[in-house]
């Protein structure tokens, strides 16, 4: 189980979360909306280290781990997918899953693996990450995190700006790391995907939670409302 | 005609000392976007310190080297961790300010150790050895430092292409904060980038200290020569920062024919005509 506890974050003196409390169970799939700003990147930011918070905000196992070095929170098993894929450039694509391999734990993802599942990735694989096209670029991005081997992948707006059938490319290869057993929180623009991929829902709101449940039985108006503030 | 072949092969070899001078700059430049004024110093003091272990263990200044290497890589090491780290990532201008201080500190611990006389590194009949080609004379000593000044940059540039280390820094000179996300420990990694800059300066120093005699304050020019080497060769690039190096090397040899007082007046003339033709450097890339 991961969880924050009253969890406060802080970009200097701007305060982005707010006693903020959330839970992903292991193999859950829970989905984070929110409008832009309202805090859903600072949150998965906050949990896996890159935004500093206090130590017992963030919880694994009942174990306090907030505000360690990512690295840390690697090892753990807690994996980030950054917005906008944020590949290295100066890397080929497979140097970038080498290098995160090397860091990450081990398991049933390895680089032969997603190689063989995915053959556009091999065939490119000694190509400048940044020279492939953004529904392979993300690919790739996942790809990095889930070499890492991770029990709790965060997925930072892993369709944004893909054409939809890249969107369900990446949805698809997010589907067997679900069935593999990992547990996924998704930041997603799009609601109705969110909903349908995920088990749980929480709707985030300049930095609180202001609705959350089960994403089956979720009210498509009181959603809306929760994103829009109205 | 032989001297002229003599002055550009002269220039060629004191190049490839310039050029690993440069090496350490380069690398914490690229991978850290760091510039380090004590660069200079760091090689002056690389220098004093082959003397104080020639003279106590009684050895030469390579043998010195077995001492010399291990220990200006600790000081590299411990030098990042507790001070130079707290500035990476906050702009060019802290860590210039730190590295300004850092340079005065030494410059003045030498001066209070060594006294400000100049010394020089005796390497005995190896400074003698020459052979004859064709009536072009070439010293042993300055062919054996553009072949160790050869081999460093061959294995730094397979290093960064090829390597585990390599990947890990040219990740984080991409994207510092990615690179922590995949799990790159860059405090760590930096402290040991700064360790290897200063064993290669360690090597560069013994070779400078043969060469030429040098006191506590000659450190500033080492490091502008350094960054005109770096700067020459366009940023972020190994062999770049080479060819840079021998580029000044060779237009300070042939100042000095001209003038023997011209020598540095020409190769930084050099430099500012090749800034103007090209200012992203001779192998830089026109943007990142």
């Amino acid at each position: 189980m991961l969880r924050t506890d009253r969890l406060d974050a802080y970009y200097g003196l701007f305060q982005a979360l707010f006693d903020l409390t959330f839970q992903v169970a292991p193999g859950e799939t829970v989905a984070l909306i929110g409008s832009n700003g309202a805090g859903k990147s600072t949150l998965l930011r906050s949990i896996v280290g890159s935004v500093r918070v206090r130590h017992d905000g963030v919880l694994l196992d009942d174990k306090a781990v907030g505000g360690e070095p990512e690295r840390k929170q690697l090892g753990r098993g807690i994996a980030l997918v950054p917005e906008g894929r944020r590949l290295f450039p100066s890397l080929t694509v497979r140097e970038n899953l080498q290098l995160a391999a090397r860091n990450g734990r081990q398991g049933p993802w390895s680089i032969d693996r997603l190689m063989r599942e995915f053959p556009v990735m091999e065939a490119f694989q000694h190509r400048p990450a940044t020279a492939l096209s953004g529904g392979q670029q993300q690919l790739v991005a996942l790809s990095r995190a889930l070499v890492c081997n991770p029990s709790y992948l965060l997925c930072d707006e892993i369709s944004l700006g893909l054409s939809p059938v890249a969107v369900n490319e990446v949805y698809d290869l997010l589907g067997r790391a679900r069935s593999d057993g990992l547990a996924v929180v998704l930041v997603e623009q799009n609601v109705k995907r969110a909903l349908a991929e995920s088990d749980r829902y929480y709707c985030i709101q300049k930095g609180r939670v202001v609705l959350h449940g089960s994403s089956e039985t979720a009210d498509q108006a009181q959603v809306a409302q929760a994103y829009f503030g109205i | 005609m032989e001297t002229l072949i003599e002055t550009l092969l002269g220039g060629l070899m004191l190049g490839a000392l310039y050029a690993l001078f440069g090496l350490g700059l380069s690398l914490s430049l690229g991978v850290m976007k760091m510039i380090n004024i004590a660069h200079g110093d760091l090689i002056v003091l690389g220098a004093y310190l082959c003397s104080t272990v020639m003279q106590l263990a009684g050895v030469g200044p390579f043998v010195s080297l077995i001492a010399v290497v291990p220990m200006m890589f600790v000081f590299g090491y411990v030098l990042q961790r507790v001070l130079l780290n707290r500035v990476v990532g906050k702009g060019t201008l802290s860590s210039l300010l730190l590295t300004f201080g850092v340079s005065i500190v030494l410059q003045n611990v030498l001066q209070e150790i060594f006294t400000a006389d100049t010394r020089s590194l005796q390497a005995g009949d190896l400074a003698l050895h020459g052979f004859d080609i064709a009536g072009v004379s070439v010293g042993l000593l300055p062919l054996l430092s553009t072949l160790i000044s050869v081999l460093i940059f061959a294995g730094t540039s397979w290093l960064i292409g090829h390597s585990h280390l390599g990947r890990q820094a040219r990740a984080i000179a991409d994207d510092p904060g990615t690179a922590r996300l995949v799990g790159v420990n860059d405090r760590n990694f930096f402290a040991l980038v700064t360790g290897f800059v200063l064993a290669v300066i360690a090597l560069a120093a013994v070779m400078y200290g043969i060469r030429t005699p040098f006191s506590p304050t000659a450190g500033p020019e080492r490091l502008l020569y350094s960054f005109e080497a770096v700067v020459l060769g366009g940023l972020g690039n190994v062999w770049g920062t080479f060819i840079g190096g021998l580029i000044i090397g060779v237009a300070q040899l042939f100042g000095t024919k001209i003038s023997s007082g011209l020598g540095p007046f020409f190769g930084h003339l050099v430099f500012l005509i090749a800034l103007l033709a090209r200012p992203q450097g001779l192998l830089g890339r026109t943007q990142r």
